[in-house]
């Protein structure tokens, strides 16, 4: 009798014990698992982690379809098995849609109605938003009324006026209309460049400008020599939006360049007809007559975000900089 | 001595931010001016230049009245609008709060989701678009289309419908409001929310409680930008509209830019709504880009 009850105390002992370590397994899991806090463990993050990678890829995908559209010849293109991965690198599609594009041309369109506007609006929104920020004078919230109005005005509205002026002095068909505008601060979202400035001089200490006219620096050149080389973060972000803004402006594009000028975004309008102006209709090149098909269209698209894509691979993190380092959102 | 480094300040301020006035009276001003005179005319082009005919307020009549697409164009883009400003800003808000987490290659995740704002412009939106690039393959698969058609009436499906194969494209404009959310989520005091921890309170209530109302002034700019950007944004049907009409010999100028002005109106109603909606609690400041002004 004796002996049973003294294995049977042994065993409630030991299964007592197991369960402490259980439970204390159990709730160290726990807390890996789910943290202290509810957003520090580990499940928690696996959650953030599966969120945003699906959600980047969903992002991603029509970038993704556009690069493996490319590549695939007409064979991959008709079969049906062939989802993602090409059979083989084809290239072909890329050597016409470089061809129709007329790529270098038109890139050198596109440059010149990008870059030289950008470089007007860096320059002057500067100016402009280096006047808002350092000087007080009487009228200035009449001028942010009137840049709010220019943020939310339509171009449509002004559009015509705007077409009737340029035609009157012959500018239509050359990059001035979108040049000449830039000079003055305005162009394509001009207002937001003149504010992106003016949160930026403002961090700047006054301290700094009163030291340099102390030393008999006036307000030109103390905007010249003190403010501008410490402002370069704003300069490069006012710089890189207004090229790809520029760049990506198809509407008022196409209406003031008209038939005269093209850029690269307003190629793809007119991809199909210039595809069988060069390789359709019998006296083709080579002889071999060839229909369109998407994955010419889709080099052809890929060809012409290309530069940008380059542009936002070395230039990432300073067009993310954007709203931390200069206040966009302005507290 | 005082008065004159007064003064002096004032007009270099001036001198400074003149090239502004000129450039907005020469590209803004006089061009809103004249753009409500065509409104009221009948536009031709002869041989000697522009005749313009006053014709009062008919081709703001004729808009509303006679034209057989733009108002059905106008009310589409609206219900499309009212459906993706939503979309835009719950998807942006939920993106930046998974970014705000404390997790490895945050550059990476604000890099991917803020390449849409690099890389598109209408053409390029179209290109994909119509290519079938932009529809996410599972819905097609379910036939939620499907459903939708069958219960609601084609007033509304139909919206509800291209805002679904649309969706990507819908989730590309939010680049910048994850930004902007970014910013605000990240000024927000992490004490308080130790301290709403502490009280037990947990992730889900200190979200509604703590998180929400501390970004609420973000929201509303987001909604300000958003509104902006879509309607003038290439991608609506609208503003193709009022383009074809300008080089449309039976419309012409001055129906063209009516149409523009009944498109600003629209826009503007959007923004004093989303104000008028921001304005019930005095203590949040409606726009904080005003503020220092």
């Amino acid at each position: 009798m004796e002996p049973t009850a003294k294995l049977q105390k042994v065993k409630l002992h030991q299964s007592l014990l197991q369960k402490t370590m259980l439970l204390a397994i159990y709730n160290r899991i726990k807390r890996i698992a789910f943290g202290r806090q509810g957003n520090d463990g580990l499940v928690f993050k696996l959650f953030v982690y599966a969120l945003l990678i699906s959600v980047g890829f969903i992002y991603l995908y029509p970038i993704l379809y556009l690069v493996s559209q490319s590549f695939k010849s007409l064979n991959d293109l008709l079969d049906p098995t062939v989802l993602w991965i090409p059979q083989k690198l084809y290239l072909e599609n890329f050597v016409q849609a470089w061809h129709v594009l007329n790529y270098m041309d038109t890139f050198w369109n596109s440059v010149l109605n990008s870059v030289v506007p950008a470089i007007g609006q860096t320059v002057s929104c500067a100016v402009v938003g280096y006047g808002l920020a350092k000087f007080r004078f009487p009228g200035k919230s009449i001028i942010f009324g009137l840049m709010m109005i220019t943020f939310i005005v339509p171009s449509q509205v002004v559009m015509i006026p705007l077409y009737l002026m340029f035609n009157d002095y012959h500018m239509l068909g050359s990059s001035l209309p979108f040049i000449v505008p830039t000079i003055f601060g305005q162009g394509i979202k001009g207002v937001l460049f003149i504010l992106i400035y003016m949160q930026f001089f403002r961090t700047i200490p006054t301290s700094l400008e009163e030291a340099a006219q102390m030393d008999g620096a006036g307000f030109i050149r103390t905007f010249f020599t003190v403010i501008l080389p410490i402002s370069t973060p704003a300069i490069v972000v006012v710089m890189l939006f207004s090229t790809v803004w520029h760049w990506n402006e198809t509407y008022l594009t196409s209406l003031y360049l008209g038939d005269s000028m093209t850029t690269l975004p307003l190629m793809l309008k007119t991809f199909n007809d210039s595809f069988s102006r060069l390789y359709g209709g019998g006296a083709a090149v080579g002889g071999k007559h060839q229909n369109i098909n998407e994955s010419i269209r889709m080099a052809g698209t890929l060809l012409i975000v290309l530069p940008l894509l380059i542009l936002y691979l070395f230039a990432q993190k300073r067009f993310v900089e954007v709203v931390d380092k200069t206040g966009i959102t302005g507290e | 001595m005082k008065m004159t480094k007064k003064m002096r300040e004032a007009l270099t301020g001036y001198a400074l931010v003149s090239p502004w006035i000129v450039g907005f009276i020469l590209f803004m001003a006089y061009p809103i001016y004249y753009s409500t005179y065509l409104s009221f005319h009948k536009v031709t082009i002869s041989a000697d230049g522009i005749v313009t005919e006053y014709i009062k307020g008919d081709n703001y009549k004729y808009a509303f009245l006679s034209d057989p697409e733009f108002v059905e164009k106008l009310l589409l883009f609206i219900k499309t609008a009212i459906g993706m400003i939503p979309i835009i800003i719950v998807f942006s808000m939920l993106v930046a709060l998974l970014i705000n987490q404390p997790i490895r290659m945050k550059g990476l995740f604000r890099a991917v989701f803020f390449l849409p704002v690099v890389i598109t412009s209408g053409e390029v939106i179209n290109e994909l678009f119509s290519q079938g690039a932009t529809a996410m393959p599972l819905v097609e698969k379910y036939g939620i289309i499907e459903i939708i058609k069958d219960n609601l009436s084609p007033a509304w499906s139909s919206p509800i419908i291209s805002l679904i194969q649309q969706l990507i494209l819908i989730l590309w404009f939010s680049g910048v409001q994850i930004l902007i959310f970014l910013a605000g989520l990240q000024k927000v005091n992490r004490q308080v929310y130790e301290a709403a921890s502490i009280d037990g309170a947990s992730p889900w209530v200190s979200f509604w409680k703590v998180t929400l109302p501390a970004i609420k002034p973000f929201i509303a700019v987001n909604m300000i930008y958003t509104t902006v950007d879509l309607f003038t944004n290439s991608f609506s049907d609208v503003i193709t509209l009022i383009k074809d009409n300008m080089f449309n010999l039976t419309t012409g100028f001055g129906y063209a830019t009516a149409l523009a002005w009944i498109y600003f109106g629209v826009i503007f109603v959007f923004l004093m709504l989303i104000l008028l909606l921001f304005r019930n609690n005095e203590d949040v400041n409606v726009r904080p880009r005003r503020r220092r002004a």
